[in-house]
């Protein structure tokens, strides 16, 4: 882009890397042909005037529902994560957790993860590693009796923060689905308004099915915000905008690596600066 | 199923031409936009998209559909056809060395699906009556050898291990000697997931690779993923040399444009889809099929 006149091309170049940055066709759509109104309507007349307004539209699209950390909640502070296979749940978990106590509150993690192979072992080492408690059954037990447990355990043991871990499924499982359901419903009966925070975890390497996602588990759990993971690759998770605004569900935080200090509240602007940072 | 959503956007845009006996360009080109749509909806690279979309008009407009009495249909067999050379032709299989071991080692990004697929694969191959050993080469993630060594149990099937204190070379190389010293005829070798744009642990691989000489490298990819499939999979076939793809989590409702995308890129064959998450849940892939599965034909 330069000082120059406005022509296809440039807005071709402009379509390419909202697509090529998995923003999706249909919000792309929509981002061109706002752009195309400011141009007739004079509200853009030079080419370098072009992404600027691209990233104040997206950065609106994805502001509002920040993370607070949960400061406002009275404890215990509960925190579902739900999310497909392989996204990053346990691995965010570990992070939440470390993040917490780094404030110095007492977190409880709850290893309702009991069908994947080493599941239950996987959050016991970020446990260790972190600081935090672990509330584990058997592999193969109900993940609902877990859940129990761990919220009672909370209770007794006055924790600030209870961050449970679920088994990675597919939207499309409704036996799967009603199960995550069930996990809700058991911490909602010891704690009124709990889980405070439902949190979806997407990797940011997913493309457009990360929508479906989104609509499925928002409608079974009630997603309160959305983890971003794995954006310290190369794909940009521009599904994101397509998920706030046809969902309403807001980015709460971002995931740029596997260590535990690899969490950061998500921050829009910045987020709409990074799909055109290397363009 | 996968691809569905595609194969009945494409079929209700040739519903609209199937009726006509003439096409014109502006037909062609109305058709093209919702190819072009349904295509970029399904997660292929939009590169991609744009050369096949150009291909297929070219062809489409041409002499030959003009004068053909239903050309409506002739460019839905213009698409199928694009659309299964872009998906590579006929099935690929992996190769079973006449040297044994054959040593197969699968690399990817985190959490695609290598460690899952990797009890897959050696369930799959005891089945066709080898003798699998998995090799646990990830020693960063937590709880990583463990995953590999439940898995084994369940199966039956050993696995190699020297804890998370030995770098994958040496483990990959003892594993090797283990698998000859009991007859072991696969060796299939589970690597930590990693980025394409990490150095230090790519040039790991690389030196893996080096060591052991495996007869297939197999990126796994997760068939949700979006235009960066791309990035991903040129990179690690740069790198490495890639024999070919396993899809994995096809048992959703992504489109896998994906996969569109890799083989036409890379030209890196698919030759497994992980169809969930039972070890039984894996099939040979078949890009005709699919091909034909994406136009519901
Ligand atoms: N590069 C990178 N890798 C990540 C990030 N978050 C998680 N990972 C890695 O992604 C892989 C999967 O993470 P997990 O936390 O096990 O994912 P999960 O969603 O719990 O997986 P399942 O429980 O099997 O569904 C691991 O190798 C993690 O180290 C991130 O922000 N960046
Ligand atoms: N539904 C479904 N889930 C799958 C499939 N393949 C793997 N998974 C799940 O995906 C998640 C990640 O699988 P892993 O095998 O741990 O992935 P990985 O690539 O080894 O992950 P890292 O070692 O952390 O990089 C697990 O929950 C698996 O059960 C599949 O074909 N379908
Ligand atoms: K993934
Ligand atoms: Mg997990
Ligand atoms: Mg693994």
């Amino acid at each position: 882009t330069g000082h120059g006149k406005i022509d296809e091309e440039l807005l071709d170049d402009l379509e390419a890397i909202l697509l090529s940055a998995d923003v999706g066709v249909k919000t792309t759509g929509k981002l061109m042909q706002n752009i195309k109104a400011a141009i007739k309507k004079n509200e853009i007349q030079t080419a370098d005037q072009l992404k600027p307004f691209l990233q104040d539209q997206i950065n609106s699209i994805l502001t509002g529902g920040e993370t607070d950390g949960g400061k406002d909640y009275p404890a215990p502070f509960i925190i579902m994560v739900v999310g497909v296979n392989g996204v990053g749940k346990t691995t965010t978990i570990g992070k939440l957790g470390h993040y917490y106590r780094q404030q110095g509150r007492k977190v409880l993690l709850a290893a309702a993860d009991t069908f994947r192979a080493a599941a239950i072992d996987q959050l016991e080492i970020w446990a260790g590693r972190t600081g935090a408690e672990l509330i584990k059954h058997s592999e193969g037990s109900d993940p609902a009796a877990v859940a129990f447990d761990a919220v009672q355990a909370a209770k007794a043991r006055k924790a600030d923060v209870l961050i449970v871990d679920t088994a990675g499924r597919l939207h499309t499982k409704s036996n799967l689905m009603d199960e995550l359901k069930k996990i809700r419903r058991v911490i909602a009966r010891e704690i009124p308004d709990a889980p405070q925070e439902t949190l979806l975890v997407l990797d940011a390497t997913t493309g457009q099915n990360a929508v479906n996602q989104a609509r499925t588990f928002g409608d079974v759990v009630q997603v309160s915000g959305v983890v971003l993971t794995k954006l310290d690759g190369t794909a940009k998770g521009g599904v994101v905008i397509a998920v706030k605004e046809e969902l309403g569900v807001p980015v709460r935080w971002i995931g740029i690596g596997e260590g535990m200090d690899d969490l950061r509240p998500f921050d829009a602007a910045e987020f709409a600066g990074a799909l055109f940072a290397d363009k | 199923m996968v691809f569905e959503g595609l194969a009945d956007k494409l079929q209700q845009t040739f519903k609209k031409l199937r009726g006509r006996g003439k096409l014109s360009e502006a037909d062609v080109n109305e058709a093209m936009r919702e190819v072009r749509m349904a295509l970029l909806e399904a997660d292929v690279n939009f590169k991609v998209v744009k050369d096949f979309i150009s291909r297929i008009k070219e062809r489409a407009v041409g002499q030959e559909v003009m004068e053909s009495l239903t050309p409506g249909q002739y460019v839905v067999k213009i698409v199928n056809d694009e659309l299964t050379n872009l998906m590579g032709g006929t099935q690929s299989r992996i190769t079973i060395s006449s040297k044994p071991p054959t040593v197969v080692m699968l690399v990817g990004l985190q959490g695609a699906g290598k460690t899952t697929t990797a009890g897959k694969l050696a369930h799959y191959l005891k089945k066709q009556n080898k003798r699998p050993l998995l090799v646990a080469a990830d020693i960063y993630r937590p709880a990583a050898i463990k995953q590999l060594e439940v898995l084994g149990e369940q199966l039956e099937i050993p696995v190699f291990s020297l804890g998370d204190r030995e770098n994958p070379v040496t483990i990959a190389q003892k594993a090797i000697q283990r698998a000859l010293a009991y007859a072991n005829d696969i060796v299939i070798i589970d690597t930590a997931g990693r980025l394409h744009i990490n150095e230090e642990l790519m040039q790991e691989l690389k030196s893996v690779k080096q060591a052991v000489k495996p007869h297939e490298i197999l990126l796994v990819v997760d068939s949700m993923t979006g235009q960066d499939a791309v990035t991903v999979a040129e990179n690690f076939n740069q790198q490495l040399g890639l024999d070919g793809v396993i899809l994995t989590k096809l048992d959703g409702d992504a489109r896998g444009g994906a996969a569109l995308s890799i083989k036409a890129v890379t030209g890196c064959p698919i030759k497994f889809a992980g169809m969930g998450e039972k070890l039984d849940a894996l099939e040979p892939f078949h890009p005709d099929r699919m091909a034909s599965r994406i136009l519901g034909m």
